[in-house]
């Protein structure tokens, strides 16, 4: 019962939020073009599916993220776990760390473009910075946090090199804490993603800013919600694969 | 029974100490302890907490490094793990399965991952939970888990098994049952084991030999050595009189401290 209600509850919250965002510019409280009521979109969807502007748009962000999302935690983990095994690793880099961090990712965009041009490879590494950071300190801090006596339990039977060290102990202990890190980086990198397209690479954050320039607002809207639902796709997914990967614990 | 008393030691520490730094103070744990195991004892070491029982197991295993003395290990030639250590908190990876854990130590050996996995499931039987393989650590039982860390010890077919007060934790009924499945192991598998406790009736109803460590730095205070016949009656007058002994000896030692 307390499920269903809650449901209803929510259902009937969106229905009512959808019902004033389309009354404001139906009873002319704001101009359409400025906000397109939620009733022209669907229309609007269906125009940019049958130029075949959003399946490639679509497509073309899509890798962005992919890539860059790999790139930048794959960096993030390998580092992590560098830094979080070997203390002279983490103290030769440490302020390195301090220095380079609080950069944000998008003050990286001048050197993009510099080193990269307008091209689908500066976007890539525009959200691989942005989710590196998260990812390499979620690793790091997972790795020392795994307890010393499971290390133990592997030199007891003999396993004393670091990769057995890596492999049998440390990489299984802190998985759920690099998880935790992965999956925000995926909200994460999609804010990238935009952020890395609205300066050209062609794809959906390109696309909306094409759109608005022409005051094609309700474009602007469907691809808003694109990035909502592939976000939302992708955490679903995330969170499947994470409790299959967790399936061990209680 | 005599040929093994003849037989070199498996075990041979001489004038064995253990000292760390710490906070500018020396922390001296063991000091020139000298003890000889022969192959196949039963043996029992007993004393109170931080007297250097489980200290001495870590040197055994080279979890700890000695700042003297001498460890001769007399194994098996071409013995890969020479000592199969079962510790208190069962220390199962809870990421692996049951029959995985079991299997842990033999990675590395040569055989192939379904063989680690026959061996493992065989010695799940032995200890009693040939069902269990297929389950994750954290649905046992605190007496299961011990028993699965029994039989990961095992699994690597070691010399000497070394255990580190492992029934500590349990519940009284669950620990007389574990104590005497390891006595039946032991019978049958002949290994030669070092069990660590702080139990005086759980060391003489296990002992061929137990040694009673105390002081600071621990010594060799008293040592008794227990020949009832197995299996082991708990009511049996021979534990009671050697528990009161024990008993005695490590009340007259601390009152010395």
């Amino acid at each position: 019962m307390r499920l269903i209600g809650s449901t209803l509850l929510a259902a009937a919250g969106l229905a009512a939020f959808l019902g004033f965002w389309e009354a404001l510019p139906r009873l002319g409280l704001i101009n359409p073009a400025f906000l397109p009521p939620p009733s022209t979109i669907p229309a609007a969807f269906l125009k940019e599916l049958s130029l075949g502007v959003w399946p490639e748009a679509v497509a073309s962000s899509l890798s962005h993220y992919v890539v860059g999302l790999s790139a930048g935690a794959g960096m993030g983990i390998g580092l992590g776990l560098l830094s979080g095994m070997f203390r002279p690793f983490e103290a030769a880099t440490a302020w390195i760390v301090r220095l380079l961090r609080p950069i944000p990712g998008l003050a990286w965009v001048p050197f993009a473009i510099i080193w990269f041009g307008v091209q689908p490879s500066a976007a890539v590494f525009i959200i691989a910075i942005g989710v590196f950071w998260i990812v390499f300190f979620a690793t790091q801090g997972a790795v020392r946090g795994v307890d010393r006596d499971l290390v133990e339990v592997a030199q007891a039977f003999g396993f004393r090199s670091p990769w057995a060290r890596l492999t049998k102990i440390l990489l299984p202990a802190a998985t759920p804490g690099i998880l935790v890190g992965v999956r925000t980086a995926l909200g994460q990198a999609w804010m990238a993603v935009v952020a890395a397209e609205i300066f050209g690479v062609p794809g959906v954050g390109a696309r909306m800013m094409q759109a608005s320039s022409l005051l094609s607002t309700d474009i602007v809207v469907v691809y808003m919600l694109t990035m909502a639902a592939l976000y939302g796709l992708f955490d679903s997914a995330f969170v499947a694969l994470q409790g299959w990967l967790l399936r061990w614990r209680a | 029974m005599a040929e093994i008393v003849d037989t070199a030691p498996v075990i041979d520490i001489e004038g064995l100490s253990l000292a760390y730094e710490r906070g500018g103070t020396r922390n001296v744990i063991l000091s020139n302890l000298d003890l000889a195991v022969p192959r196949g004892e039963f043996l029992v070491i007993v004393g109170e907490s931080g007297v250097g029982k489980s200290t001495l197991l870590r040197v055994l295993i080279g979890l700890a490094e000695p700042s003297g003395g001498s460890v001769r290990l007399s194994t098996r030639p071409g013995c890969r793990t020479p000592m199969g250590l079962v510790f208190q908190d069962s220390r199962l990876l809870g990421w692996r399965k049951v029959v995985d854990n079991v299997a842990f130590g033999l990675e590395g050996s040569g055989l192939s991952k379904a063989e680690r996995r026959a061996k493992a499931a065989e010695m799940l039987a032995f200890v009693g939970l040939a069902d269990l393989g297929g389950r994750w650590p954290h649905q046992l039982s605190g007496g299961q888990r011990q028993r699965v860390s029994l039989a990961r010890a095992l699994a690597v077919d070691p010399d000497v098994l070394l255990m580190d007060e492992p029934f500590s934790a349990l519940d009284t009924f669950t620990r007389e049952g574990l104590q005497d499945e390891l006595q039946r192991v032991q019978a049958e598998t002949g290994k030669t084991v070092i069990f660590v406790t702080h139990d005086i009736d759980e060391a003489v109803t296990l002992a061929d030999r137990v040694i009673v460590l105390a002081g600071k730095p621990g010594r060799i205070a008293a040592e008794l050595k227990i020949d009832a016949p197995r299996p082991r009656r708990r009511r049996d007058p021979a534990l009671t009189e050697a528990a009161r002994y024990l008993r005695s000896e490590l009340s007259r030692r601390s009152a010395e401290l």
